[in-house]
Order: C-alpha cells, then sequence, then structure tokens
C-alpha cells in the first residue's frame, strides 16, 4: 500500500490525536469570531448592567462596588462560556461526525479534548476583555503579578471543571436546544445564588446557606481576595478542591458517557 | 479468509430485538448489498461491523478481527461511510480530508497528498479550500465518501450512499463505487434501492424486520420468485372465458375487466408459440402480448409480503 500509517509509541498518538482535534476546535472558533464577540459582549452588558443600574443601590462594604463586581462578572463568564463545549459535543452528535471518528483507529477522546482546549482559550481571552473593560469602568485592582498568575490560575483551573461538566451535558442532550436549557438550569442558579452580584448576607437564610458553601462562591470569593485584597479565609483552597474533585468525577464520566454514544 | 464474516449476529435496543440472528459472509473483493425497508436492522448491522455499536450475540470478525476484541485493529482496515454526510461543516474540504489522514496516522506530507489526490479524484478541486458547509448535497457526499478513502482501507462500509440524492448524483455516485470495486476493495452496501443493489452488488442479502430473509446473486433472488411470466391481452369480451379455459400453465391468474390472461413460462419460445397456437386454434384474436421478467422488487415482496420500500416500486 502506498499509503502507511506511521508506528509510534499509544501515549504518542494520544497527544497527537488531541492536538489534531485541538487545532480543528480553534479552527472553528474562528471561523465563527462573532461567537467569540459574543461571549465578550454579554458579560460586559451585565458589567455595565450592575455597574451603572443595580451596584448603586448595593452595599458592598468596605470595597467600591466595581471593584466587588469584576470577580463575579469573570466567574460567570467562564461559566457560561464553557457551555460553548456542551453545545459543540451536542452538534458533533447531531450531524454524524462522532460516527466517524469513533470509526477511526484514534485516540476518540481526542473529540472532547479539542472541544475542551478551545474553551479555555475562549474563556481566557473573554476574562482579558473584561477585565481591561472593568479597568474603563473603575476597576482597581490591587493584585500583584504572582497574584494575576494565581488569578488566571484559577479562571483555567474553573474552566476546564466547567467545561467536562458542560461535556457530559453535551452527552446527555437529545438536541442542542435541550443543551441551551440545561445549561441554562445548571448555571443560572450556581452563578446567581451566589456572591458574584451582591454580598450573601442579605439573603434569606436557606439560599444564604447554600449561596455561601457552593463552589461558585468560593471560585468567587477567592478571586476577589486576590484582585482587590477582600479576606480570602478558605476561599482558595476550597476552590481549588471543588475543581479538583468536578475534574476527577466529571472526566471519566464524560469518558464512559462518550464511548456509549454515537450518534442521533 | 472472507473479508466479513457474521455468525448469529443479535442486537437490542431496550426491548426492541433489532437484529434476530444475522449470518452474511463477504468475500473478499467483492460487494454485497443489504437490502431492506428502513427500520429493518441495515445501519445497526455497519454500526456493529464498523465498531460503534456492540453485539449483544453472535460474532463478527471483518479482515479476521473480531469487532469486539479487536475493535481498534479493525477500524485501521475499514473505512465507514455513514447515511448523514459526516464532515466537519466549518472546514474546508481539504482540511476535512487532511484532518482525517491525521487521524489515520498517516505522515503529514502523506495527508496532504493523499488530499490533492482525493479532491482530484472525487472532482472537488475547485471546491477544496472553501467551507464544507457551502458545497451541495453531491459534493458533500462525494467528501464524506473522500473521507473514508483516506487510508486507502481495503473494507468499505458503504450505508446508503445514495438516499436523498438527485438522479445525477447517485448516477456519479454509482460510477465512482464502480470504480472502487474494480480497485478491489470489498464493499458492504446498504441501500432501500432495489435498482442500486441490482446494479453494483455481487451478492444481495435482503433483510427484514432483523432477519435476513434471502440471500444469493440478483438473478437467483429473481429466480426464487418464478420464471418469466407472459401476459395477453384478448381483444372480444366474448371469448375471454374460452381463452382462460385453454390457456394452461402455472400460477394462472387472469382479469376480467382488463381481458388479462397472465402465465409463468420458462422463457422458450416454443412455450410461448404453444399457447398462441391454442388460442389462434380456437379463431381467439389476441390484442397484445407481453412479457415479464421477474424484478427485485417482485422477489421482495414475495419474500416478504411488503414492498421495500414505499416511494420505490419501480426498477
Amino acid at each position: 500500500m502506498k499509503y502507511q500509517p506511521l508506528k509510534r509509541s499509544k501515549l504518542y498518538w494520544i497527544l497527537h490525536d488531541s492536538l489534531v482535534l485541538i487545532r480543528r476546535s480553534f479552527r472553528h472558533i474562528f471561523k465563527h469570531p462573532d461567537q467569540l464577540l459574543g461571549l465578550a459582549i454579554q458579560p460586559i452588558m451585565f458589567m455595565l448592567l450592575f455597574r451603572y443600574v443595580f451596584g448603586g443601590a448595593i452595599n458592598t462594604g468596605g470595597t467600591t462596588y466595581v471593584n466587588f463586581l469584576v470577580a463575579g462578572i469573570l466567574v460567570q463568564s467562564v461559566a457560561f462560556g464553557s457551555l460553548t463545549t456542551s453545545l459543540s459535543v451536542a452538534t458533533d452528535l447531531t450531524r454524524g461526525i462522532i460516527d466517524r471518528f469513533k470509526s477511526l483507529p484514534m485516540f476518540a477522546g481526542a473529540v472532547l479534548v479539542g472541544h475542551v482546549a478551545a474553551d479555555l482559550f475562549r474563556n481566557v481571552v473573554s476574562s482579558i476583555i473584561m477585565i481591561l473593560v472593568g479597568l474603563l469602568v473603575g476597576f482597581r485592582p490591587e493584585a500583584s503579578v504572582t497574584e494575576w498568575i494565581l488569578i488566571f490560575g484559577i479562571i483555567l483551573l474553573f474552566s476546564f471543571a466547567m467545561s467536562w461538566l458542560a461535556a457530559i451535558m453535551g452527552l446527555l442532550a437529545r438536541t442542542v436546544e435541550a443543551v441551551q436549557w440545561m445549561g441554562f438550569f445548571l448555571i443560572f442558579p450556581l452563578t446567581f445564588a451566589s456572591a458574584a452580584f451582591v454580598p450573601t448576607d442579605s439573603m434569606p437564610k436557606y439560599l444564604r446557606l447554600f449561596a455561601e458553601n457552593q463552589p461558585v462562591t468560593h471560585v468567587i470569593e477567592a478571586m476577589r481576595a486576590l484582585m482587590v485584597g477582600t479576606p480570602v479565609e478558605n476561599h482558595l483552597w476550597l476552590a481549588a478542591l471543588w475543581c479538583g474533585a468536578i475534574i476527577i468525577v466529571a472526566i471519566p464520566l464524560a469518558a464512559y458517557l462518550f464511548r456509549t454514544k454515537i450518534s442521533k | 479468509m472472507s473479508a466479513i464474516e457474521i455468525k448469529g449476529l443479535i442486537k437490542s435496543f431496550g426491548t426492541v430485538e433489532v437484529l434476530k440472528g444475522i449470518d452474511l459472509t463477504v468475500e473478499q473483493g467483492t460487494m454485497l448489498a443489504l437490502l431492506g425497508p428502513n427500520g429493518a436492522g441495515k445501519t445497526t448491522t455497519v454500526k456493529i461491523l464498523s465498531t460503534l455499536l456492540q453485539p449483544d450475540g453472535g460474532t463478527v470478525t471483518v479482515s479476521g478481527f473480531d469487532v469486539v476484541k479487536d475493535s481498534q485493529k479493525v477500524r485501521g482496515v475499514i473505512g465507514l461511510t455513514g447515511q448523514y454526510a459526516a464532515v466537519d461543516e466549518l472546514l474546508t474540504g481539504r482540511q476535512n480530508i487532511v484532518m482525517l489522514g491525521q487521524l489515520y496516522h498517516l505522515s503529514p506530507k502523506d495527508s496532504a497528498s493523499r488530499a490533492q489526490e482525493l479532491l482530484e479524484q472525487f472532482d472537488l478541486v475547485d471546491a477544496a479550500d472553501r467551507a464544507a458547509k457551502t458545497y451541495s448535497g453531491g459534493m458533500r457526499r462525494r467528501l464524506d465518501l473522500a473521507l473514508s478513502l483516506v487510508a486507502t482501507p481495503p473494507i468499505l462500509f458503504l450505508d446508503e450512499p445514495t438516499t436523498g440524492l438527485d438522479p445525477r448524483s447517485r448516477t456519479n455516485m454509482w460510477a465512482v463505487i464502480e470504480g472502487l470495486m474494480k480497485e478491489g476493495t470489498t464493499i458492504l452496501l446498504t441501500t432501500q434501492y432495489l435498482e442500486e443493489a441490482d446494479r453494483l452488488a455481487d451478492q444481495i442479502a435482503m433483510i427484514d424486520d432483523g432477519k435476513v430473509i434471502a440471500s444469493g446473486t440478483a438473478d437467483e433472488l429473481k429466480r426464487k420468485v418464478g420464471t418469466e411470466r407472459v401476459e395477453f391481452t384478448i381483444a372480444q369480451e366474448s371469448n375471454f372465458t374460452e381463452a382462460v379455459r385453454l390457456i394452461e400453465g402455472e400460477g394462472k391468474t387472469s382479469s376480467d375487466e382488463a381481458r388479462t390472461i397472465s402465465v409463468s413460462t420458462d422463457g422458450s419460445v416454443r412455450e410461448t408459440k404453444r399457447v398462441l397456437d391454442a388460442l389462434y386454434g380456437a379463431g381467439i384474436e389476441i390484442d397484445t402480448m407481453s412479457v415479464h421478467k421477474p424484478t427485485l422488487d417482485d422477489a421482495f415482496l414475495r419474500l416478504t409480503g411488503h414492498k421495500a420500500t414505499e416511494e420505490e416500486t419501480t426498477v
């Protein structure tokens, strides 16, 4: 035969195939620049809405509202942004291309790796855009270089965890529309019933109990502490622990679902 | 060793038994057409052969490799073209092919030159650097087929490759498939179109409700339905009854309103002449006479009690 496959180790091909499909997912980003823009526009609208419409009525104690707000908006946009993985996975499933990948002698999980990696990229880009917009409307961070590195570390870790959860939703949903609803019902309460936009003290007892102990709040509070010097308490390591736990559970589950799913 | 061997294949989805014990063999370098209506189990069979689904029972080997135990080896020798053109719509035709080459673990150089070859072979050079979503239905199918050929697989599964194509694209697709057969590719094709199976396949397996109900060459299957039939239309109503009485033969049917009589013959001129002589001897005038060769459609109808498809009834 004229065309012979190369001989390399199994690990080599896992990395190689992942890279090939990461490139595919990145090409999708640039085929849809409007998608990237859309991901940044919604949080920017939220930022302006809360900064100028609601912000004046919200008491955040020692910190200015805009300094309080940026960490919350950032985490919310990363959470919603990772839903792109759900959409991409669901689209692949409905279009039949998953069947093609699974019939190849490749590391099929690379399909998910590609979408998750593209999410990481998108989320970092939209985070940078939002921090810059924040600076324009009065955000005054006090973070050192090390703290900024930590902040972006948290963004990446949180985005990674959320994207794998999103991949599971994409695998479970039957249609692209269903993905959007599933995402909404999961991400909406997690981001709004949190310390993203208001301090939790003002919430009713049970809501407050939930809001103060759920993972998104820990991620927000950790980031806020690093950005503007609010008390860090246990938030940083709890955030890391939550993200780690989500990743440890979500990756094998996504891998299992992926193996058993074929195109609808 | 046969290229594909299926023995006692069983598969259920929940409580629905989709495959109820399929046995099939495809010899190297030949084409088997799986012919059957929607829901007969054709696609499920292909999905098991291409390692996408696991069988519940039976053994399935492709090129000697078990689809369950040696699935990764099976994937190395097959190409799959599914019912829906599975191309990445956002990538260009060329990017699609190169990506597949890389995933088949060809070198980057080989992936690129193979892409160029396939684009030329499938008449996609002009559209090579356009996103696949701008392609017409026929172009997408061609790209889809090109993708399944990247690694020049010796065994190819074509799951309804022409469903939904216009007649011209279908004819083009047939020409491409005939080319692949000339090169010695073993092909398992599923189709709802009797014409397609009749024209392309060496062997045909008729599948209905999860079982193979008949298999053989197109001619063998047609013979199962019976021999040729001759149909006469009698000129005058007055001697129609007399004509019906005179004509002897197996499977005689007649219609008063149309004044037609139809009988099986062995296809010989002598046999036909004998009937004609009998009628003319009694002074019965014949309007028209026609000879019907059995079609795969007849075979399917005879074997299953229903037509292969609703829309495609003529061959």
